[in-house]
């Protein structure tokens, strides 16, 4: 009866896994949202959900960035079931500079240089076990990164 | 045939940090050259691929908002020094290069 009971549920989370494979596994490169204009619309494209600000995403960025060419960005969390860490520049000509697809394997922690045209909010965004949290930080450019 | 990525990777316990250094443009298509004032065209990273034991540890989706010669670092779990990673990348108009390392 119990060994029983355990296949049924065996059964049942693989069914729900074979079910969350294709966003988990985020195939392809969401072209059509790289090039997307409006950050709003950029984060409803790409999650189909509104994110929830979390202080479990830390993001690391300068406050002024003398150089909007180079800007670094480190962003980590102590979510688990990491599935994607995105940033989007909501001021930029096209938000959307960056995601990363974790793998099982992953420790959910990136870094990486991006270019900002103006000051802008940057958004961390990490979808964790199906959910999406984010954090928000100004950062203030004092040379563009967009015509350097 | 794109420039080789430079590639640190060491192991501390059983994970492994990955630093990658990747000489590219990286053309926003929105910068003009300077002394004929036409648009630069759009070249640049689209996405890069992290490979450890044949299993694909870290993945990364690029737009042009990547700087100049991208410099990314992850991490991930399951490795020992003297594996081998291997980093591929793709880039707007074809090019691509694939880079070999041996971890730390």
């Amino acid at each position: 009866m119990n060994a029983h009971r355990r296949l049924v549920l065996k059964g049942m989370f693989a069914l729900a896994a074979i079910a969350a494979w294709p966003r988990l596994l985020l195939a392809a490169r969401p072209d059509s949202v790289f090039q997307e204009t409006d950050a709003d619309k950029v984060i409803a494209d790409l999650f189909g959900q509104a994110p929830t600000d979390s202080d479990q995403v830390m993001m690391k960025i300068p406050d002024i960035a003398e150089n909007g060419a180079v800007v670094p960005v480190t962003i980590k969390t102590d979510l688990e079931n990491v599935e994607s860490i995105s940033i989007v520049v909501v001021n930029n000509p096209t938000p959307l500079a960056a995601s990363f697809i974790m793998s099982p394997r992953s420790v959910p922690t990136v870094s990486v240089r991006i270019k900002m045209g103006e000051s802008s909010q940057v958004v961390a965004l990490v979808k964790a076990g199906g959910a999406v949290y984010s954090t928000t930080k100004e950062v203030k450019v004092t040379i563009g990164g967009c015509g350097g | 045939m794109g420039k080789p990525i430079k590639i640190r990777a060491k192991v501390k316990g059983d994970i492994a940090e990955v630093k990658a250094l990747m000489p590219h443009d990286m053309e926003s298509g929105l910068r003009r050259d300077p002394d004929t004032d036409e648009l630069v065209p759009a070249h640049y990273i689209t996405d890069v691929v992290a490979e450890h034991k044949g299993e694909v540890v870290m993945t990364a989706y690029w737009g042009t908002a990547v700087s100049k010669n991208p410099y990314v670092s992850f991490s991930f779990t399951g490795a020992a020094a003297g594996d081998t990673i291997k980093m591929h990348w793709n880039d707007n108009k074809g090019d691509s290069s694939t880079t070999e390392a041996v971890l730390k």
